[in-house]
């Protein structure tokens, strides 16, 4: 057993088996290799192309069932390609000619074949496969390596990887995930947000090892720490915290259906954050009153395309049924910074978290912005929904919005589609909208408090930087007194505030919360039940 | 030895299914199979095809050389005709 220390991203335990996740191209090395081990690492290529090959008959099985034989047809393609001689030809001549080693000889083939079809002229056709050649050598380099790249996964396991994109973390099934252990991600990144969301253990800054593969593991959320080969008398004893914190849930279990109510009689509107669709279940499980913030960018990070007006529309429109009347407030796209989809092509920044992101693209791309937007007033037929928007720094902005709004709306109009009343609100995150939150109360219905980019602007502390995580301090007075200024300046123009960001759910806060006049708490669903006990405990 | 010409019609041109299927075809057979666009020859493997990078309209040739080469080219040259 060895014992490794870290820092808790999610509280909980989680015993199971390790799954090392990680992208194979940054860790092949070249190693020469002696005359007599030619043979030897020609037969290790051959039997992990063999491997790679029967995945991906795996993929376009799976594939074939869930979406069908056009879609499935790349990877009959990917099985062909892995087929190909000249592809093999050429490894197997590497490793002969120039004694190195397979996973060396199968990446430098596929990046000099990738190159050959991505330097064809004019063919946007030829420099898709450019990017199918590299898959299909990264996942030989990767068997050859022993790591996964496969984000789904037979049997739960405990993923450890050095760090985890938004875009792998989601395509992740939710099911087979016991935890995440990581060396290098922050405990504010959206990798983390995503593990708080889903309920899952989660543990950063340890240092990690491809070696762990199918070892048994235990994540201790709690304590901060990783266990690699735990003997019994430790699995014995986080088993049984496990146990103690299953009945905790339990005892929260008999708030079901109660009244987020002070002792007093003052009503908070207690709301769930979600991040799609499949998150609904946690949400009725957890008995929220609402949604307070759908993050509406995993609809976009999900997808290799702008997703269209009409799968928009069956998003947004199934959440608003399914939570039967109750309010549901979609963010719109807040992409950008940390958050990436490669098809908007979005340059890199010197500072993306100041930069091209959130209401700025979608003010600069009026038709993306318009696309999603007349989803969500269709949608609004169908239930409670409201809207707000992201990163709002001016009252000109807010005026540019409503104007596009009363766009959609009047080409809804003359198509005779209906929509519902519509509340409109916006994010409350930059120190800027904190100021001028007395000017911005009168162009909106609500205000809700994005307190993780309102700490980071605030304090200048970037959360993504992990050397400076200890200054990040949700709890400053300044981060306090910003939220302060926000509700008073919201109540003295009659609308209503709320909190969504990370801290709306520090349960050491709740009560100060409640007292500062804060009207809507919207947290994780996992902590919607422990939020409601101490409400019902305020006088 | 067998040589015949062959215009491609595909919208994109040599592309990866067929290029693939194409290779499959040619391997039923002992001859080996080379193809040829402008300066370029390549034996028949479907990234070798593709690397060609043959469009709408361009004219290979493809030499077939081996004891089965009648029966190979003819199989080939329908293929060819079928899906590209």
């Amino acid at each position: 057993m060895e014992k490794f220390e870290g820092k808790s991203i999610y509280n909980g335990v989680s015993i199971g088996t390790v799954l090392f996740y990680g992208k194979a191209d940054s860790n092949v090395k070249r190693r020469t290799i002696g005359e007599g081990e030619i043979e030897a690492e020609i037969e290790r290529f051959e039997a992990a192309r063999i491997k790679a090959q029967e995945q991906i008959h795996g993929l376009y099985e799976q594939a074939l069932k869930k979406v069908g034989e056009n879609e499935a047809a790349i990877f009959e393609v990917h099985e062909m390609l892995l087929d190909d001689d000249d592809f093999i030809d050429t490894i197997v001549d590497i490793i002969k000619t120039q004694k190195v080693n397979a996973e060396y000889a199968a990446a430098v083939t596929g990046d000099n074949f990738s190159k050959t079809f991505s330097s064809l002229p004019e063919s946007d056709y030829m420099h898709g496969r450019a990017a199918d050649i590299l898959d299909i050598s990264g996942r030989v380099v990767s068997v050859l390596l022993g790591v996964s790249r496969e984000p789904n996964f037979e049997y739960p396991v405990i993923v450890v990887a050095d760090d985890l994109v938004p875009s792998e973390t989601v395509q992740m099934d939710k099911e087979k995930l016991l935890g995440f252990a990581l060396q290098s991600g922050s405990t504010n990144s959206h990798t983390a947000i995503l593990a708080r969301t889903m309920n899952i253990p989660a543990i950063t800054g340890i240092r990690i090892s491809p070696a762990w593969s199918g070892r048994t593991a235990i994540i201790d959320g709690f304590g901060g720490a990783f266990y690699i080969d735990p003997d019994l008398e430790t699995i014995d004893k986080f088993k049984k915290v496990q146990e103690r914190e299953a009945e905790k849930r339990l005892l929260l279990l008999e708030l079901k259906g109660k009244d987020d109510q002070t002792k007093s009689g003052r009503k908070i509107r207690l709301y769930a954050n979600i991040a799609s669709v499949g998150d609904l279940a946690a949400v009725l499980a957890n008995d929220a009153k609402g949604i307070g913030l759908f993050r509406s960018e995993f609809l976009y990070l999900e997808s290799d395309n702008y997703p269209s007006e009409d799968a928009q529309f069956k998003a947004y429109k199934q959440v608003a049924e399914t939570m039967s009347g109750k309010k549901v407030i979609i963010r719109t796209l807040d992409i950008g910074a940390d958050k990436q989809a490669d098809y908007f092509n979005i340059p890199k920044e010197e500072n993306p978290a100041m930069g091209y992101r959130a209401i700025r693209i979608c003010l600069d791309r009026v038709d993306v912005f318009k696309t999603q937007l007349r989803a969500l007033f269709r949608a609004s037929a169908f239930g409670n929904i409201a809207v707000m928007y992201p990163m709002i720094i001016s009252v000109d902005e807010v005026r540019k919005i409503k104007l596009i709004v009363k766009e959609v709306k009047d080409e809804l109009d003359s198509h005779n589609i209906k929509y519902g009343n519509v509340e409109q609100g916006i994010m409350i995150e930059t120190p800027a909208a904190v100021i001028i939150s007395d000017l911005l109360a009168k162009e909106v219905d609500f205000f809700s408090i994005g307190t993780n980019d309102l700490t980071q602007y605030t304090l200048a502390v970037d959360r993504q930087n992990r050397k400076i995580d200890a200054l990040c301090d949700t709890h400053h007075p300044a981060v306090l007194r910003m939220i302060q200024t926000v509700v008073d300046n919201a109540h003295e123009n009659g609308i209503w505030a709320g909190i969504c960001g990370e801290l709306g759910a520090d349960l050491t806060l709740t009560t100060k919360f409640v007292e500062m006049g804060v009207d809507e708490l919207s947290v994780s669903p996992s902590f919607v039940l422990p939020i409601r006990k101490i409400i019902r405990e305020i006088e | 030895m067998k040589t015949f010409d062959y215009t491609i019609t595909d919208e994109i041109g040599i592309h990866a299914r067929p290029a693939g299927l194409l290779v499959k075809e040619a391997k039923k057979f002992k001859s080996l199979v080379t193809v040829t666009l402008g300066e370029k020859t390549v034996k028949a493997s479907a990234m070798a095809l593709m690397g060609l990078g043959a469009k709408k309209g361009s004219t290979i040739t493809v030499n077939v050389n081996g004891e089965d080469e009648d029966v190979s080219a003819a199989t080939i040259e329908t293929f060819l005709k079928e899906n590209l």
